[in-house]
């Protein structure tokens, strides 16, 4: 074999490791890959069971739903029924990859590739992570968002944190706007911003308020003004900001739990693309470094047995079904468009004019920045690749005694399939529509959510439960409405809060 | 390329969720205190320090978010179709399964229990609650350590009353050696030139040096207090080797399944006492109605006989057992008997004199419950008059689980004093 061999070792040290990410790195750099500076941490699997339940952030609060989290992981992997992951990379700056010391070589030389080059440069360079994260700070703002929850445990008990904190999980899926762009902060300004909201809001109180008489009965002749004028999609930040009862600190919770939800909101849209992005470039990468004479063959062999594995897509009917795996499709995307690039027929040259012939390069660094999930299959998804994994669209209508197969991977359904395949990935398939409806806050401060079905698909049980928390942030009746597209109430459910009304 | 730094991070804090994983058992605190008794009355009384595995409904822990419930109508795309075209039908899978994928791996693994493990301490305390321990008592069950002390040298200070006189004054004499012998040496080199010199000036700067010399000498103290030694004493843990456990039980027809349990929890208590203590423990099981057996554990729990009850018979057969297998100066004889009162009138006053005369004067503690306060039995009353006067002997009527701890109160006051 060459003589520039690597290491002919399955074992790893810290000077290899740092020669593969050496390599790995100036590779990198002559496919034009953008990254952050990396940090790679070398950790035992405990800590990567902690790195589990802290769904991902080096730091985080106290919660018991982590603890969870922790014991179902461990349970699970001491039994042996789950491997964990080798990898796990958190989008900040610089950008941290965990590797696992049990790894092998193989192993520590794939996770560098996928994660600190793979999904290091999706983070730095796709336009949802662009704009709802901020992988400068989102480190510093856990370790504030870890000490602020723990003061208050120590202010206010640690029950009556737990129950904001309950209460904002169950909201987290309704904490982000997913069309106005945030603005960003600096942790040390989230620090800032909160102790001044504390002061603001203590130096507001006057006691002379109290002893106003109280303002007259309305003749009703106003009519009366909706509020907020436009229906909020963001639920906690309008409890964040609107509730009535809620004190300065129970405020600062809910807005450390809306934070986490945006700084997660852009992973559960790019499920299928940064998978595919980073198993592309493990891909890519290792292979030239075998081609380079850098590694053996019997390195390439077995990471290719990890490889295939992670790509395996079994069909619907295997045991072993769960879904479309992200890892297969969008490796399989990837490798598609750059074969289109490269070596375009004739379907291609029709269905992609755009993009055949041009360089790769340039075309799948385009679409790894501009595009999420569902835009990106409705743009790239290739005729050859419906055919590949011979894709079926299969409608469920509760309607119909019987499923319907309504498209397949032929001329006359790939425009289908692919269009519903996308459709999949839409935020609304996964998640129900329910938004800030109205607000009473001149009358009996209630709040009003509104669901509105989406292919008439009704609320699981839950919802009562989640309305239930939601109750307790608002501190007054909270009622949710389900209309249809037309606007029509098919039914309410009302939770009432004990509070009593203080006027 | 930016610069990479290569971090070795095994060595932090490896419990990070150590914190969460203490707020959810106390979050569900009842729920696995639940699956704690359901696990004891599946699991054996040597076992009850082990720690183990509990089940909780995995519905209890779900935590709420608004979902799709079934219904409405959604297309699925799927991969691997092999004879399906456009248009087919497909007859819709029972239990609806594909139409809600995404709903049952939001949920998990679905309906099952989350099963996970306690430790031995986790599972202990839980334990302990139930049984309404003191807290200030559970730590010390959990190190429940006879201690003796032994003596372990010599120290540099202490109290008078342990000053050892010879010791320091062997240390002082030796001292005052050390410290005199040079100047002695200089004292009589100084005296002998003294003696040979005739210059009257010279003598008198002899004379002089003689003098301080002298001085010093003198000053060197009979007894320092660095010469102090004091006896040191310390406490080590008692070196007990063994013990056997007696449990009696009454299983004639009035005990049923609920107060067999509460029996159980009570010996499982003693065993808990007695294996913090005794590196070996032996458990001998004694069941009895109008005959006594020994059994196994099992048979000990499940069987159950009808017909009269003679406890004498148990007490019988214990004192055979002791005197053949457990010499008393080689075994910590415990006992525990749970029964429900009933007895043959004329057999109390002979349980009465058997405990008095054979066995109490063996056991190092001896505990009777009777498991539901009945009307008062003839045994109670018997009972009570060897409470009197002996201290080792302990009894208590049980209507529920918190009501066994007072039973070994003394027991626990008597091993940490």
């Amino acid at each position: 074999m060459s003589d520039k061999l690597i290491s002919s070792e399955s074992d790893w040290t810290f000077e290899i490791v740092e020669r593969f990410e050496q390599e790995l790195g100036r590779l990198a750099d002559e496919y034009r890959l953008d990254t952050y500076p990396n940090q790679l941490e070398i950790i035992s699997s405990e800590q990567m069971m902690d790195a589990y339940a802290f769904t991902g952030l080096p730091v985080n609060y106290t919660h018991w739903s982590f603890g969870k989290h922790f014991i179902a992981t461990e349970q699970n992997y001491r039994h042996g029924q789950m491997g964990l992951a080798y990898e796990m990379v958190i989008n900040s700056n610089p950008c941290i990859s965990y590797l696992m010391e049990e790894n092998t070589l193989t192993m520590q030389a794939l996770v560098i590739a996928h994660a600190a080059f793979g999904h290091n440069s999706f983070f730095k360079g796709n336009y949802l992570f662009r704009t709802w994260t901020n992988a400068e700070d989102i480190v510093d703002y856990m370790v504030f968002a870890r000490d602020y929850v723990s003061d208050c445990e120590r202010r206010h008990g640690e029950i009556a944190v737990e129950q904001v904190l309950d209460a904002c999980h169950a909201l987290m899926n309704y904490g982000v706007d997913s069309c106005r762009r945030p603005q960003h902060r600096s942790a040390a300004s989230e620090r800032e911003r909160q102790q001044a909201r504390e002061v603001e809001f203590e130096s507001r109180f006057n006691d002379l308020w109290r002893t106003l008489p109280r303002e007259a009965a309305r003749d009703g002749r106003e009519p009366p003004l909706r509020f907020p004028a436009e229906s909020q999609e963001n639920l906690l930040y309008f409890i964040e900001k609107q509730a009535p009862h809620l004190d300065a600190w129970q405020r600062e919770l809910v807005r450390i739990v809306r934070k986490v939800a945006q700084y997660f909101y852009p992973q559960r849209q790019t499920k299928v693309m940064n998978e595919g992005w980073a198993t592309f470039w493990h891909y890519t990468l290792l292979n030239r470094m075998f081609e380079d004479g850098l590694v053996s063959p019997g390195f390439m062999l077995e990471f290719l047995e990890s490889h295939t594995g992670v790509t395996f897509q079994p069909g619907f009917e295997d045991r072993r079904y769960r879904g479309i795996n992200p890892y297969a499709l969008g490796f399989a995307m990837m490798r598609d468009i750059q074969r289109i690039c490269m070596h375009p027929d004739a379907e291609d040259k029709a269905w992609f004019p755009d993009i055949a012939g041009s360089d790769w390069i340039t075309t799948l660094d385009f679409a790894m920045r501009n595009f999420k999930d569902e835009s990106f299959i409705a743009q790239y998804l290739s005729p050859k690749l419906i055919r590949h994994f011979r894709l079926f669209t299969v409608l469920d209508d509760d309607k119909r005694d019987t499923l319907a197969v309504t498209a397949i991977h032929d001329d006359a359904g790939y425009a289908e399939v692919r269009r519903q395949l996308a459709q999949q990935y839409a935020a609304s398939t996964y998640t129900p529509d329910i938004q800030v409806h109205r607000a009473d806050l001149r009358g009996d401060r209630s709040l009003t959510l509104r669901h509105t079905r989406h292919q008439r698909r009704p609320l699981a049980n839950g919802a009562d439960e989640v309305l239930r928390h939601a109750a307790l942030l608002w501190g007054r009746d909270v009622r949710l409405e389900e209309v249809d597209t037309e606007g029509t109430v098919l039914n309410t459910r009302l939770v009432k809060t004990a509070v009593e009304n203080a006027a | 390329m930016a610069t990479t730094q290569l971090i070795d991070r095994r060595l932090n804090g490896r419990h990070k969720s150590a914190q969460n994983r203490q707020r959810f058992i106390r979050r569900y605190k009842e729920q696995i205190k639940q699956a704690i008794a359901e696990s004891i009355a599946g699991r054996s009384i040597t076992d009850v320090a082990s720690g183990g595995e509990v089940r909780i409904p995995r519905r209890d822990i779900a935590e709420p978010e608004f979902r799709y419930g079934n219904g409405g109508w959604r297309h699925g795309v799927h991969p691997g179709n092999r004879e399906f075209v456009a248009g087919d039908t497909i007859k819709r899978p029972e239990g609806g399964g594909e139409g809600q994928g995404s709903e049952a791996s939001d949920s998990g693994e679905g309906e099952d229990d989350f099963t996970f493990t306690l430790t031995r301490d986790e599972f202990m305390d839980l334990f302990f609650e139930d049984l309404a321990l003191p807290n200030l008592q559970k730590t010390r069950v959990q190190s429940l350590v006879e201690e003796e002390s032994v003596r372990a040298g010599h120290t540099h200070d202490g109290v008078p009353s342990n000053i050892d006189i010879v010791r320091s004054l062997t240390g002082a004499l030796a001292r005052r050696t050390a410290l005199r012998g040079p100047l002695r040496a200089e004292l009589v080199e100084l005296e002998d030139r003294l003696n040979i010199c005739t210059d009257a000036q010279e003598r008198a700067a002899l004379r002089a040096d003689i003098e301080a010399l002298e001085k010093r000498i003198g000053m060197v103290p009979f007894l320092d207090e660095f010469d102090l030694r004091y006896r040191n004493r310390v406490t080590r843990p008692k070196p007990c080797t063994q013990a056997v456990m007696f449990c009696l039980m009454d299983v004639s027809g009035s005990m049923d399944e609920q107060r067999k349990d509460i029996a159980k929890r009570f010996f499982m208590l003693l065993y808990h006492f007695l294996h913090n203590t005794y590196e070996h423990i032996q458990v001998v099981f004694i069941r009895h109605h109008t005959a006594a057996q020994e059994v196994d554990e099992q048979e000990f729990f499940q069987s159950r006989d009808t017909g009269g009850t003679l406890v004498s018979t148990a007490l019988d057969l214990m004192d055979r057992i002791i005197a053949a297998r457990y010499p008393r100066e080689d075994w910590n004889i415990y006992a525990a008997q749970a029964s429900d009162g009933d007895n043959w009138p004329m057999d109390s006053t002979r349980c009465r004199e058997l405990l008095v005369e054979r066995v109490l004067p063996a056991v190092r503690y001896y505990a009777y419950v009777q498991i539901v306060a009945s009307q008062e039995q003839q045994l109670w009353a018997e009972y009570d008059s060897v409470r009197a006067t002996h201290p080792h002997f302990v009894m208590q009527k049980i209507a529920e689980r918190s009501d066994i701890y007072p039973v070994f109160r003394q027991l626990m006051r008597k091993t940490t004093s």
